[in-house]
């Protein structure tokens, strides 16, 4: 578990979320969700890299929280958000322990090809299913939290931020957790000897399928979070173009810690949200030139950059 | 610890950031009007790019003030400059709303128009009425917008999609064409399934025997179609419907042309002018075609559609407008009236949103493509003629000319208040006012 003072870090980031959301504007706050959400598929993607593997598929369990939580305000008649959220990252992980089985036995570009296959499967399946509004997807509805309902737009973004911080901060401190964890060790063991890892007595296979579904819940609840962020839902939440940003995401943080996650997942909508405003006839581009950039000179991610910062001496020592 | 330091740094880079780029206050004398539309992707060369052109050619010559006809020779928006930003709408709906937030928010957007996907038009809806901000909803073809919603500030100024298929089948039942053995091609995606459900319930409602014999649907950009012509001209259907479009529909003619499916038979297209400049006389003749509107080839003379069309002229010599060009300049000119209306009740001041409004809910407003009449939705859907034609190369000129057209009035192609359109094709359009 955690210890006092990482528990203490956690709090203060929190806190420290919460009071910037108030200072900045509606448009910087949903900005924020949407990064917080995307993070969080990210961050599932980091419990997988951990062991080794690279899913292409995370879109999947993106859109079956978005859609979990969507289909469960307008059919199930729910309007509290974290009900919705919490829905979402449960559909998620069932679909996560349905498919983990059948991944879990790859690695290496076969589970990447095998995750994108399934989410590319479900694309293609929503985009077919009229009753849920085909490509056009379906709107939703405001969200209400415990019971409160925002009288404003503003009110509304900025309840959404708390609770996408509140979600983000506590799953981050799981995951961290996880990370310290026999188990969580036991993946990076993966990674580097799997032979070794079976000898310690531990099924490989085992802790391939528990990252898998850790990370489809992770990538629930941002996708749960999105759609009530978006009001909206569609089959693009599948897209593997979306699968894609989260394993940009992945990169650009690096495996180093889990803040950094966060920190990438702002950075890239920032850059998006910039490149489209100044460059509006070359914001791909402009994104391609930052990624390629990022790929070339910190290949370990922003991570690794603040790390060395942090520990100049030992980055000097390697040198 | 290092990850609580390093998380303070990131978030006071990020605040830094944000400060930056602080909201613009509005000025009195200009109207910041956002433009989103295809800059980038398969609907950027048919669609977006000529819509963003014609918004730049417009609030140029309006911004220059006395160059339009009346009732559109003020300068400006009522003597306000007109300032105009785009933004792409490629890249999906979480990036769209995104920026609709930004635009509205940061950079003090008074107005946007845009979108032509669907799905974009469904997610920046809601943003546009939570914000309470003027949106304008300029080419997507759903109808659920406005039949599954009802939005105070959100308005979508030309018809939706459900006139294109009306318009097509009553042509064939005009014309006396026979329309028994019908078979499809249609994207893929939500709006060609829209656009064959609403043929096939229209030609069933206007001739009983019509039945389908075939259901193509490749996918959207699918580029190769030899299959599917060979499944074509082996069910050898009376007439063959197609909602493709762009790229697709260019790439389906050249195919498709060569082996003779233009011959014998006829191809009816939802949405074909866009596609006449870059094909030329590729495209062949006796082809069943609409636009979306009486828009380009279909325009009636009237001074704002003759300047329109001498404006394109000049701009580029021996073209002529398309669709896009029409429907972004009828919703420029019907958002000028609204807020000229509003700001003459505002006492000569500029108008809030809200003013704006109330003074476009239910306007009929003169454009290029024919008087346009916000009669669905609570005043906020509107309604607008169409015409159906038959394409017919004229080599003396090297131009895509229009023949055999039929009009067909707002009120005999478009569903009258109350009433889903489905509903009403599948009832066999009560109400319907032809001439």
């Amino acid at each position: 578990m955690l210890d006092w003072r990482s528990t203490a870090h956690l709090c203060m980031a929190l806190v420290a979320l919460l009071a910037a959301g108030l200072v900045l504007p509606g448009w910087a706050n949903f900005l924020l969700v949407i990064a917080l959400s995307k993070g969080l598929a990210a961050l599932g993607l980091v419990v997988l890299l951990r062991s080794g593997l690279l899913s292409f598929g995370q879109g999947l369990f993106y859109c079956a929280g978005g859609y979990g939580a969507g289909l469960l305000m307008l059919w199930g008649g729910i309007s509290d958000a974290a009900l919705l959220v919490g829905g979402g990252g449960l559909f998620a992980l069932l679909i996560g322990v349905a498919t983990g089985p059948l991944v879990a036995g790859y690695r290496k570009i076969f589970f990447a090809t095998l995750t994108l296959a399934l989410s590319m499967l479900v694309h293609g399946a929503l985009t077919k299913a009229d009753f849920l509004g085909g490509t056009d997807g379906l709107n939703l509805r405001a969200p209400t939290f415990f019971g409160w309902r925002a009288g404003s737009a503003g009110e509304n973004v900025y309840a959404l931020y708390a609770f996408a911080s509140i979600l983000a901060v506590a799953l981050a401190g799981l995951c961290r957790a996880h990370f310290g964890s026999v188990r969580g060790l036991l993946s990076l063991g993966v990674r580097d000897n799997e032979i070794r890892i079976e000898y310690l007595g531990t099924s490989v296979r085992r802790v391939v399928f528990e990252n898998f579904v850790i990370a489809a819940f992770l990538a629930g609840i941002g996708g749960a979070i999105n759609a009530l962020a978006l009001s909206h839902i569609d089959p693009e939440l599948a897209f593997w173009t979306t699968s894609g940003e989260f394993v940009f995401v992945a990169i650009l943080a690096g495996q180093a810690s889990v803040v950094a996650v966060f920190a990438a997942s702002v950075l890239l909508e920032v850059v998006r949200s910039w490149s489209s405003q100044y460059f509006p006839n070359a914001w791909q581009l402009t994104l391609g030139v930052f990624m390629l950039a990022v790929i070339l000179f910190l290949p370990n991610g922003v991570g690794a950059l603040l790390r060395r910062r942090s520990r100049p001496s030992v980055e000097a020592d390697a040198k | 610890m290092p990850e609580a330091r390093m998380l303070l740094k990131s978030a006071f880079a990020a605040l830094s950031l944000f400060t930056f780029a602080s909201p613009v206050l509005a000025e009195n004398q200009s109207f910041k009007l956002g433009i989103v539309t295809f800059m980038s992707g398969p609907g950027a060369e048919s669609f977006g790019v000529p819509a963003w052109e014609a918004a730049q050619m417009l609030s140029a010559a309006l911004n220059e003030g006395g160059q339009l006809p009346a009732p559109y020779d003020k300068a400006g928006f009522g003597g306000m400059t007109i300032e105009l930003s785009v933004i792409d709408e490629n890249g999906g709906t979480t990036k769209q709303v995104q920026e609709l937030r930004n635009g509205y928010e940061r950079d003090g957007l008074d107005a946007v128009i845009g979108y032509i996907s669907s799905s974009n038009c469904l997610a920046a809806a809601p943003v546009a009425e939570e914000l309470k901000k003027l949106l304008i909803l300029y080419d997507c073809g759903t109808p659920r917008i406005f039949e599954d919603g009802s939005y105070r500030y959100v308005f979508r100024t030309t018809a939706h999609a459900t006139m294109d298929n009306v318009a097509l089948a009553r042509y064939l039942a005009k014309r006396k064409i026979k329309f028994d053995d019908i078979a499809s091609i249609n994207p893929d995606y939500a709006y060609g399934r829209d656009n064959w459900k609403d043929f096939q319930q229209s030609a069933a409602a206007l001739n009983p025997n019509a039945k389908s014999k075939l259901e193509l649907w490749p996918k959207l950009g699918a580029g190769q179609y030899g299959t599917e012509i060979s499944a074509l001209l082996q069910a050898n259907p009376q007439v063959i419907h197609t909602s493709l479009w762009g790229g697709d529909l260019q790439a389906f003619v050249l195919q498709a042309a060569p082996r003779n499916l233009f011959k014998n038979r006829h191809v009816v297209i939802t949405a074909a002018d866009h596609v006449f400049q870059p094909l030329g006389n590729r495209m062949p003749n006796n082809v069943i075609f609409g636009a979306r509107g009486s828009n380009g080839l279909f325009a009636e003379t009237s001074p704002t559609n003759d300047w329109l069309v001498a404006a394109y002229e000049k701009k580029h010599p021996g073209g002529f407008p398309a669709q896009s060009y029409y429907r972004m300049t009828q919703s420029i000119l019907g958002l000028k009236l609204a807020v000229e209306k509003a700001m003459a009740l505002n006492g000569g001041k500029k108008p809030t949103a809200e003013q704006i409004a109330d003074a476009l809910t239910g306007l009929e407003w003169d454009a290029p493509s024919g008087r346009i009449k916000m009669a669905l939705g609570n005043g906020h859907q509107a309604i607008q003629s169409n015409a159906i034609g038959v394409t017919k190369w004229d080599p003396a000129s090297k131009r895509m000319q229009v023949v055999d057209v039929e009009r067909f009035d707002a009120e005999c192609v478009n569903p009258p208040a109350n009433i889903k359109a489905e509903e009403w094709i599948a009832q066999g359009f009560p109400g319907a006012k032809c001439n």
